[in-house]
Order: C-alpha cells, then sequence, then structure tokens
C-alpha cells in the first residue's frame, strides 16, 4: 500500500534467469523463475547443459572400459559410482568376489561419502554465508582425496573397481594414514556442528525451509539422505538384502522428523559420523587375500606387471581385451541398487551375450531429488533458493549424464 | 506381498495384458503389453510397490523381444523391501502408451527422458517435452538405429559473431 496516494503498489512479475553458470548451482542448472518482489510464484528447471551421452558410449566399450565413464558421473564420489557399476556388471555375471575385496570396496564407499557430505555441508554454508565451516569441511576432503590418491593412482578418476576386483591392492601401512584422517574427521565434524547447530542465522536459514513431506518423498522418489530427512526409514545398506558385506558392518541409520534443510543437513552430518565407525570396523576386520578373481574364468585383467614383463602374461592380456575375445556374459539383465552418499544409484544392465553391454541405464539420485526442487521453491523467498539447493546436493555430471 | 505371489495373482486378474513371466538371477520380470501398464501399476502399487525407483526404456533392434521397444519399471516394495521389475513392449510404428505420472510423481521427468532419447510417447503426460536435449534437436539418440558420432549436428550450430575481429595471422 502506497503511503501517500493509499493505492496498492503494482507491482509486474519479473522473470529471473538463475544460471546456467551461476556460483551457487556448483554445476551447469538453469532455472527461470517468476518473481513478485522477493517470492518466487513460479520456477522452471531446465537440465540438460551436461548431457554427454554416456549411456550411448557404454554401448561401445566392454565392462571394464565403462567403469572409467562412471568416474564422470557423479564427481564428488566417484569410487561409489565404480562400486555401484562393478556390483551391477557381477550380478549379471553371477561373479563372487572375494571378502577382502568387498571390505576394501567398502572403506572407500564410506570414505567417499565423508567427503560428499563434508563437501555438500561446506558448500550450503557457503551459499548462506558461513565461510569457516566450508574451509574447515575443505581442508578435510583434501586429506580424504589424498588417501584416494595413495589406493587407486589417481585424486578424481579413480577407476579403482574392476568387474570381478579391484584394480590393485590398498598398500601396506595404509590403514593407519586411514585412521589419522578419521581421528581428524571426528574433529573437524565436531567443529562444524559447534559452529554451526545452535547459529541463530544458521537456524533462521534452514528451519522450516523447503520441507518435504514423507508422502511426497516417496511419490517424487527422492531417496538417500533427503528421504530420510523427511522421516522415511530406509537405507539400501541395512534394509535390503545386503550388497558388499554391509551385513559385517555395526552402525546406525540417521533420519530426522521435518525434512527441511537444517534436518538434511542433520542427517548428513550424522551420516558423516556412522560412515566413520564403518570405515574403522572396516579396517579392523580386514580379512587377508587377493582382490582380484581367478583369472582362468577369462574375466580378470593380469597384474601390469606381468603384462610388461613376461610374454605369458602379454598374451593373456591381449586375449582378455580383443574385440572378439574376452568376457561372454549370460543373455539377461540385472538391476542393482545401492546406496550412494545422494541416495539410491542403480545401474540397470542389458547384456545380449556379447563383451559389450546392450543398454546401461544409470539410476541417477540427482535426478529424482531434484524434480520436486520447482515444487518446493515456489512461495519461498529469492534468498532461500541457493538454501534448499544446496542442500539438494545435485551433481550435474550425474543428473544430465 | 512377494514377487512370486503378485505376479501369479496378476496373471489371473490380467490374463490379456501378461505376455510372459521370467527369471533372472533370481529376480522376476513381468512382461506385458503397453496398454495394459497402468491398470497393472495401479494394481502394483495398491499390493504395496509404493516407490517407482527407475524408469527406462531398451531399443530392442538386434537383442529381440515381443516388440521394438521395451519400457522397463523398476518397483520397490518398502514393507518387504522387494523388488519387482516390469516390461511394457511398445510397437515401432505406434510408440505410445499411458503415462503413469498420475501414480508416481517422478515419473514426469523420467518419462520425459524416455521420450528425449527413444521418441516413446507417453499419453496424457503434462508437458512431455524433450528434456536433456535441445528442443529443436532432431532424431532420438538412444535408439539403435541412430550412430554413436551422431549425424553432424555439430556442423550445423550457428556461429555466435560477437564483432571480434580475427586476429591477422603473424607473417
Amino acid at each position: 500500500m502506497n503511503r501517500v496516494t493509499e493505492q496498492p503498489i503494482e507491482t509486474d512479475k519479473m522473470v529471473l534467469n538463475f544460471g546456467p553458470q551461476h556460483p551457487s548451482t556448483h554445476g551447469t542448472l538453469r532455472i527461470i523463475m517468476e518473481l513478485e518482489g522477493e517470492t518466487v510464484k513460479k520456477a522452471t528447471p531446465e537440465i540438460g547443459f551436461l548431457h554427454s551421452g554416456f549411456e550411448k558410449l557404454g554401448e561401445d566399450l566392454d565392462f571394464n572400459q565403462y567403469i572409467t565413464i562412471t568416474d564422470r558421473m557423479n564427481y564428488l564420489s566417484p569410487l561409489c559410482n565404480n562400486v555401484a557399476y562393478a556390483l551391477a556388471a557381477e550380478k549379471l555375471m553371477d561373479l563372487k568376489v572375494s571378502k577382502r575385496t568387498e571390505y576394501i570396496r567398502v572403506l572407500m564407499c564410506e570414505l567417499s561419502r565423508i567427503a560428499d557430505h563434508l563437501l555438500n555441508v561446506g558448500m550450503l554454508a557457503v551459499d548462506l554465508g558461513a565461510l569457516t565451516a566450508f574451509l574447515y569441511g575443505f581442508r578435510l576432503r583434501e586429506d580424504i582425496y589424498d588417501l584416494f590418491e595413495i589406493a587407486t593412482g589417481t585424486r578424481l578418476t579413480t577407476s579403482y573397481t574392476l568387474v570381478g576386483g579391484l584394480m590393485r591392492d590398498i598398500p601396506d601401512g595404509y590403514d593407519k594414514a586411514v585412521i589419522k584422517v578419521l581421528d581428524e574427521t571426528v574433529e573437524v565434524t565436531n567443529e562444524i556442528e559447534t559452529l554451526l547447530n545452535k547459529n541463530r542465522i544458521w537456524q533462521d536459514r534452514t528451519k522450516d525451509i523447503g520441507s518435504i513431506s514423507k508422502e511426497d518423498a516417496i511419490s517424487y522418489g527422492i531417496s538417500g539422505p533427503m528421504a530420510r530427512a523427511s522421516g522415511i526409514d530406509w537405507d539400501i545398506r541395512v534394509n535390503e538384502p545386503p550388497y558388499s558385506s554391509y551385513e559385517d558392518f555395526d552402525f546406525d541409520v540417521a533420519i530426522a522428523l521435518n525434512g527441511d534443510v537444517f534436518d538434511r543437513y542433520l542427517v548428513r552430518m550424522e551420516e558423516i559420523r556412522q560412515s566413520i565407525k564403518i570405515c574403522r570396523q572396516s579396517l579392523d576386520k580386514m580379512p587377508t587375500g587377493d582382490v582380484s578373481i581367478d583369472p582362468d574364468l577369462g574375466f580378470s585383467l593380469p597384474p601390469k606387471d606381468e603384462v610388461y614383463n613376461s610374454i605369458e602374461g602379454l598374451i593373456y592380456h591381449f586375449e582378455v581385451t580383443m574385440p572378439n575375445r574376452g568376457m561372454t556374459p549370460p543373455v539377461g539383465e540385472a538391476y542393482v541398487p545401492t546406496e550412494s552418499p545422494n541416495g539410491e544409484l542403480g545401474f540397470y544392465i542389458v547384456s545380449d551375450g556379447t563383451r559389450t553391454p546392450y543398454r546401461v541405464r544409470t539410476r541417477p539420485p540427482s535426478l529424482m531429488n531434484y524434480s520436486i526442487f520447482s515444487k518446493l521453491i515456489e512461495g519461498h523467498m529469492l534468498s532461500d533458493v541457493p538454501a534448499i539447493l544446496g542442500s539438494f546436493n545435485v551433481i550435474a555430471g550425474e543428473l544430465d549424464r | 506381498m512377494s514377487p512370486a505371489t503378485i505376479t501369479s495373482q496378476l496373471k489371473e486378474k490380467f490374463p490379456e495384458a501378461i505376455l510372459d513371466i521370467t527369471e533372472f538371477a533370481d529376480e522376476k520380470i513381468l512382461h506385458i503389453k503397453s496398454q495394459h501398464i497402468l491398470l497393472v501399476l495401479t494394481a502394483l502399487k495398491s499390493a504395496g510397490y509404493n516407490f517407482l525407483a527407475d524408469l527406462t526404456a531398451i531399443d530392442n533392434l538386434t537383442l529381440g523381444g515381443f516388440e521394438r521397444f521395451a519400457v522397463s519399471y523398476h518397483l520397490l516394495c518398502h514393507e518387504t523391501a522387494e523388488r519387482l521389475t516390469v516390461k511394457a513392449y511398445v510397437s515401432e510404428e505406434k510408440p505410445t502408451l499411458p503415462s503413469v505420472e498420475s501414480l508416481w510423481k517422478t515419473a514426469d521427468w523420467q518419462e520425459r527422458e524416455v521420450f528425449d532419447l527413444y521418441g516413446i510417447i507417453f499419453e496424457e503426460h503434462p508437458n512431455l517435452t524433450r528434456i536433456m536435449n535441445p528442443d529443436d534437436y532432431e532424431g532420438y539418440p538412444l535408439r539403435k538405429d541412430y550412430p554413436r558420432l551422431g549425424r553432424k549436428e555439430r556442423d550445423d550450430f550457428p556461429v555466435v559473431n560477437r564483432g571480434i575481429r580475427k586476429k591477422k595471422p603473424l607473417e
């Protein structure tokens, strides 16, 4: 109401183009928002800016080659993608991997979960103006990436798994390095929680913002920490037939009830704690043995040392990798869901019996989680959009594939 | 309800809809005719399969199947933690089937993705437009007869001239 004329102030709707290169999208997302004042009236997300045809590529690459593509999907926790894909291929071919392989995979998955959640919480904080928490999380994530580098040779494009095993075993003394980082993680999570949990500004900006109800979460196919923050007690590691020996580990599933940004943050922080527990257990109980399967099956690549230094190894390597040799999976299809840091990451492989898969489908958690976004931000203030977007942890590489 | 009982129940209830029931790696796969998909999925949803985990399609051009395309639905029952795959077969001449967006909102974007990459049309979908590719894109990239290297789409990109003069080559 205008004080002088006592007439309502006419405001036009403003269309705001958010992204695709806005810093708080942390990727390439575009949202076209209709604003009335500072309130979002309508939002249309547009995705596909990073569509790279990974699924089409998979039809031309063999089962082990495609593992390098899975790295590029979720670039915050590539090891989880490697493991999920390897599990799907192993289910298709009915392969059993050794206990040590499974334990190392669990260790790597949980380390990536810690790194992923730390980055997500940090990004959410920095979008809302809390730089310190972000820096604490980012520095620790650097140490975890160093651990990946020690084990896999690279920081981001890990390609650590093979169908039926692992690229290589973890080096001697790796457990000491991991425990050192885990001890630091406990401190850092405590520090971040001290900074944020009871911070008045943090609570004002995150509580009752972007609440997802339980029914909506199921209808929109939301999974992972976001679903658990809405009160759905569902964790694929616990509730479904276990994969990769998760039944051997003792840990709790974090759930919250309100489904708002604050609860999603709390669930992620608690999951970091539980992951630390799992990592410690996996190091304590680490079985001895081999990490690749029986070479006589014709599935696994020989050790690189043998390939370079012996003629038999070289011939065997060619036998596995030549176009008309190598793996022959049965005709059929397999869908394996795994609990990735973002939610249910599934790989669906259809095989026609040749050495390349007929169809590789990724069930990206980000796509389903992001689909509720436009519904959530309608009616919220513009400044809440980065908060809600940050709590989703949308990874564009996985969203668009 | 376990997948074995629900599939046999459905077979009694909709004998004309179900083409086959197969099993691979201890998991049941229900093959059905595409026009009955909404009926079958409504029955499955009320039987406890409350979560649509994944929706995708397969081009059966060289694999072989009942029809050219199969749209597959991966369902999850939160109560019994059991999963079931339903495959609906769509012909090449008339690639249409009913949308399940009314049952699960997650089908909205996933059906758009299948439409974008396979050209399968979902009837009564609220907003069936391309989601990954640009709106003016021609062809359906995940079909088996679409070449992996594309159809020279990149050659036709319009050149944006921002008024910057080209540098003279060094002499």
